[in-house]
C-alpha cells in the first residue's frame, strides 16, 4: 500500500506542470482577469472549511465547527466575488469586441 | 460512494484547469469562467454528499453571508480598484487556511499522522504569512499604510529568527502534540509576514499581488494534502504556478531580481547610479491645440499610456480622441508596457473598460518594431517604461529593463504634470530629444483639450 501522501504528491507535482503550460497561453491582455479567477479557484479552500464543520460526537458547536464555518464564510466571499468581478471584466473585452468590428 | 466522488473532484478539477485554458484569448475566456464556476459547484455539491453529519444551518447560512458580500464587491469594485481587490481576496484565502489548519488540530475525532502533522504545520504557515502580507500589501495599494518601504538594521536577522522560532514550534507540535505550540507557530507566521512585506515599496507592488497569488494558491494545495483531497491539491498548485508565472512576467518587465524585490525598497537602490543631473537642460513644451494639430496630420499615433492616465480617469476622453484621429483616417494604436498598471494586465483592463478596440491594444513586443517607422508617439502617465537609459547607458539602475521603443518614432508628445521624475527616481532623456514636444498640464484636463481641438 503506497501511503495517501505520495499518491497526493505525485497529483501535486503533475498539478503543478499542468497549471505552468496553461498559464504561459494565457494573453497578457488577460492577466488581470487571469488572477481575479484563480482567487475564485483559490476558494476551493471552501471544501477543506466544509469538511471541518460536522457533528463531533454529538454536539454541534465546538471550536472546530465554528472556525469551519469563518473558513467557508471566507472563501464564498472569494469565489463569488471572483468568478462575479471576472466576469464582469470580460464583458469589457467583449463589449469592444463587437464595436471594433 | 468514494468512487464516485473521487470522480466528481476529478471533473471538477478538469473544469478548473479549462478555465485557466479559455483565459488564452477573450473569445474563450467567458466560457472559461462558466466552467470554473460549474466546477465549483460540483466540488461542493461533492463535498456535501461525503460528509458525515455535516451542520447544514451553519454552512449554507456562511455560504449565502459570504456570497453577498463576494458579490457586492465584485459588482462594486473600480477597475482602478482591482488590485486591491485581489490582495484582499489573497488574504483571505490565507485566513481560512488558517483556520482550517486549526479547526483540524481541534478536531477530537481525529488523531493526525506524523506526515498529516508536517502537512498541517506547512498548510498554516503559508496561510499565516501570505494572510498578513496581503492585508498590508492591501493597505499599501489602496494608500491606507502609506506605500513607503520601511526599512531598518537588523531586519533580515530579525526575518530569519522568526523564521527559526516558527520552524522551533513546528517542531515541538511535531513531538508533544501541544495546540498551545501550534498556535504559536501560527503567530509568529503571522508576524512573519508582516516583516516579509513592509521593506517592499510601492512601485514593486504588481510582483509583490502576484507572489502572494502563488502563496494563496500554494496555501490551498497543503489543505488538500492534509485532507487528501485531490481538487484542493490540483487547484491550489495550479493558481500557486500561476501565480509564480506572473511574478516571473513582472520582474522581468521591472528588471528586477525576485531576491532584489523582496530585500529591499526600490528607491534606495536606484539613487546609487544612474544618469546625476548636469544642471538645466532643454525641453520644448507646446499647448495641447499644437499636440492634436500634429496628430491630426500623421498617418500612423500609438498611444503609450501609462497609469497617471488612470489616476486622473482620462481614458474615456482618450479613447473618444483616438476614435476621432481613427475617423481621420489616421492608424491608431496602443502600446502597453507589462507594468503601465498596477498589477499584470491592468492597463488592459482600464481600456477595456473605455471601450478601447481590443485590436487596438497591442503588447510590448508585438509594437516595439513599429516605433521606427510611426509619425507620432502619444506619452500618457508614463515615464520610466519609455526611458532610452534602459537601452543605452549601462549605469542606469534600469538598465536592461525592457522599454517600448518610443524614442525611435519621428516625433514624441509626452503629456505630464511637470518635468519630475518617475517611480525609478531617474531624469528621463527622451523628454530632452529635439523631436519631443513637453504637455504639461492633468491628463484629464490635456485629454479633454485635445478633443475639443480635433473636433474642430
Amino acid at each position: 500500500m503506497v501511503d495517501p501522501f505520495i499518491s497526493s504528491f505525485t497529483i501535486f507535482v503533475l498539478a503543478v506542470f499542468v497549471g505552468y503550460h496553461v498559464v504561459w497561453n494565457v494573453t497578457p491582455a488577460l492577466h488581470t482577469p487571469l488572477m481575479a479567477v484563480t482567487n475564485a479557484i483559490s476558494g476551493i479552500i471552501i471544501v477543506g472549511a466544509m469538511l471541518q464543520v460536522v457533528d463531533i460526537n454529538g454536539s454541534q458547536i465546538t471550536v472546530t465547527s465554528v472556525l469551519g464555518t469563518i473558513g467557508i464564510f471566507l472563501a464564498s466571499i472569494n469565489i463569488f466575488g471572483g468568478f462575479m468581478v471576472t466576469q464582469r471584466m470580460l464583458d469589457m473585452f467583449k463589449k469592444k469586441k463587437k464595436q471594433g468590428a | 460512494m468514494e468512487n464516485v466522488s473521487a470522480v466528481l473532484y476529478l471533473v471538477a478539477a478538469v473544469l478548473f484547469i479549462l478555465a485557466l485554458k479559455g483565459l488564452s484569448s477573450p473569445t474563450t475566456a467567458i466560457q472559461g469562467n462558466r466552467y470554473g464556476i460549474i466546477g465549483m459547484l460540483i466540488a461542493v455539491a461533492t463535498t456535501f454528499m461525503i460528509m458525515d453529519k455535516p451542520v447544514l444551518a451553519l454552512i449554507v447560512g456562511a455560504i449565502v453571508a459570504g456570497g453577498a458580500i463576494g458579490a457586492y464587491k465584485a459588482k462594486t469594485v473600480e477597475m482602478t480598484g482591482m488590485p486591491e481587490l485581489v490582495a484582499a481576496m489573497h488574504s483571505l484565502v490565507g485566513l481560512s487556511a488558517v483556520l482550517i489548519a486549526v479547526a483540524a488540530i481541534f478536531h477530537t475525532g481525529v488523531e493526525h499522522t506524523g506526515v498529516q502533522k508536517v502537512e498541517l504545520f506547512i498548510g498554516a504557515f503559508i496561510g499565516a504569512i501570505t494572510f498578513t502580507a496581503s492585508v498590508v500589501a492591501y493597505g499599501k495599494l489602496s494608500g491606507k499604510f502609506g506605500a513607503k518601504a520601511v526599512n531598518f538594521s537588523g531586519q533580515h536577522l530579525l526575518n530569519l529568527v522568526l523564521a527559526l522560532a516558527m520552524v522551533g514550534f513546528g517542531v515541538a507540535y511535531f513531538l508533544t502534540d501541544s495546540h498551545g505550540a501550534f498556535l504559536m507557530m501560527v503567530a509568529i507566521a503571522l508576524v512573519l509576514g508582516v516583516t516579509l512585506i513592509i521593506p517592499i515599496g510601492g512601485a514593486d507592488m504588481p510582483v509583490v499581488v502576484s507572489m502572494l497569488n502563488s502563496y494563496s494558491g500554494w496555501a490551498a494545495a497543503g489543505i488538500g494534502f492534509t485532507l487528501n483531497n485531490p481538487v484542493l491539491i490540483i487547484a491550489g498548485a495550479c493558481v500557486g504556478s500561476s501565480g509564480a508565472i506572473l511574478s516571473y512576467i513582472m520582474c522581468k518587465a521591472m528588471n528586477r531580481s525576485i531576491v532584489s524585490v523582496l530585500l529591499g525598497g526600490f528607491g534606495a537602490e536606484a539613487g546609487g547610479g544612474g544618469s546625476a543631473d548636469t544642471g538645466p537642460k532643454n525641453y520644448k513644451s507646446g499647448s495641447a491645440e499644437d499636440a492634436t494639430f500634429l496628430m491630426g496630420n500623421a498617418d500612423s499615433v500609438i498611444i503609450v499610456p501609462g497609469y497617471g492616465l488612470a489616476v486622473s480617469r482620462a481614458q474615456h476622453a482618450l479613447q473618444e480622441f483616438a476614435e476621432l484621429l481613427h475617423q481621420k483616417g489616421v492608424n491608431v494604436r496602443y502600446a502597453i508596457h507589462p507594468v503601465a498598471g498596477r498589477m499584470p494586465g491592468h492597463m488592459n483592463v482600464l481600456l477595456a473598460e473605455a471601450e478601447v478596440p481590443y485590436e487596438q491594444v497591442q503588447e510590448m513586443e508585438e509594437i516595439n518594431s513599429d516605433f521606427s517607422n510611426t509619425d507620432v508617439v502619444l506619452v500618457i502617465g508614463a515615464n520610466d517604461v519609455v526611458n532610452p537609459a534602459a537601452q543605452k547607458d549601462k549605469q542606469s539602475p534600469i538598465y536592461g529593463m525592457p522599454i517600448l521603443e518610443a524614442h525611435k518614432a519621428r516625433t514624441v508628445i509626452v503629456v505630464k504634470r511637470s518635468m519630475s521624475v518617475g517611480y525609478a527616481g531617474l531624469d528621463n532623456e527622451l523628454f530632452y530629444m529635439d523631436k519631443t514636444m513637453m504637455v504639461f498640464g492633468d491628463a484629464k484636463k490635456v485629454v479633454e483639450d485635445m478633443l475639443k481641438a480635433v473636433s474642430h
